[in-house]
């Protein structure tokens, strides 16, 4: 494995877990549940999604960096609809929050 | 008066704590240079315990159910990121069959919850 690989990978892996942290303290800290929604779903997304792309770029074109790319599609398919639902049940039946 | 101010010294302590939990994982000491990528995995595999230990802490104080919620789909999305580092960690790639898995029963369970929360039934 060469060393710029190496290098690649790991940036992208620091990258991610930052994003992680910056979430899970947006989670915590804000007051509106669209602001912690807003806050989690982008960053948390985002954080795993490098994660992801590390774990693809340190392991290449084998059976474990194919899966990888496979989840970031699932999760970028699948999380702002997620996301969505969410926000649309912060409202209760009779429109007020 | 008296609400603010042991308001202001929870949030005091509660950043003391955040501060010295992720000082202590960064300046967790490397036992060799030779395995200096494990030791990076491993603080990797503290930070996300830290991350999960907030969302559960949003699960036992939300005020809302839909914070529960957020919360419980913010945790399933960490966990398919803890599975990635897993796998490189072992060696192995049936843990990023556990993240597919997950993330697939995580967003079911998130669409399932939204649909109940929101007073409709399960068919619309």
């Amino acid at each position: 494995m060469s060393n710029i690989q190496h290098i690649a990978g790991f940036v992208f892996i620091i990258l991610g877990l930052g994003f992680d942290v910056i979430g899970c303290i947006g989670l915590l800290r804000f007051r509106d549940t669209c602001g912690r929604l807003q806050a989690t779903i982008k960053c948390v997304t985002f954080g795993t999604c490098a994660i992801l792309i590390g774990t693809f770029i340190l392991k290449g074109f084998c059976s474990t960096g194919m899966k990888a790319i496979l989840t970031v599609v699932f999760l970028l398919l699948t999380s702002p609809v997620s996301a969505h639902a969410l926000a649309r049940a912060v409202y209760k039946p009779d429109g007020k929050i | 008066m008296k609400e603010i101010n042991r308001g202001r010294i929870m949030w005091f302590m509660g950043l003391l704590l955040t501060l010295a939990a992720l000082f202590f994982i960064v300046a967790y000491p490397i036992r060799s240079l030779l395995a200096w990528q494990s030791g990076f995995l491993s603080r990797g595999f503290f930070i996300l315990i830290f991350c999960f230990g907030v969302c559960l802490l949003r699960v036992i104080k939300g005020p809302a159910p839909v914070d529960r919620a957020v919360a419980m789909d913010t945790l399933g999305i960490l966990i398919v990121g803890f599975c990635a580092v897993l796998s490189i960690f072992t060696g192995r790639d049936w843990y990023l069959d556990i993240a597919i898995a997950w993330a697939l029963q995580s967003f079911i369970g998130a669409l399932a919850l939204a649909k109940y929360l929101e007073g409709r039934g399960f068919d619309e």
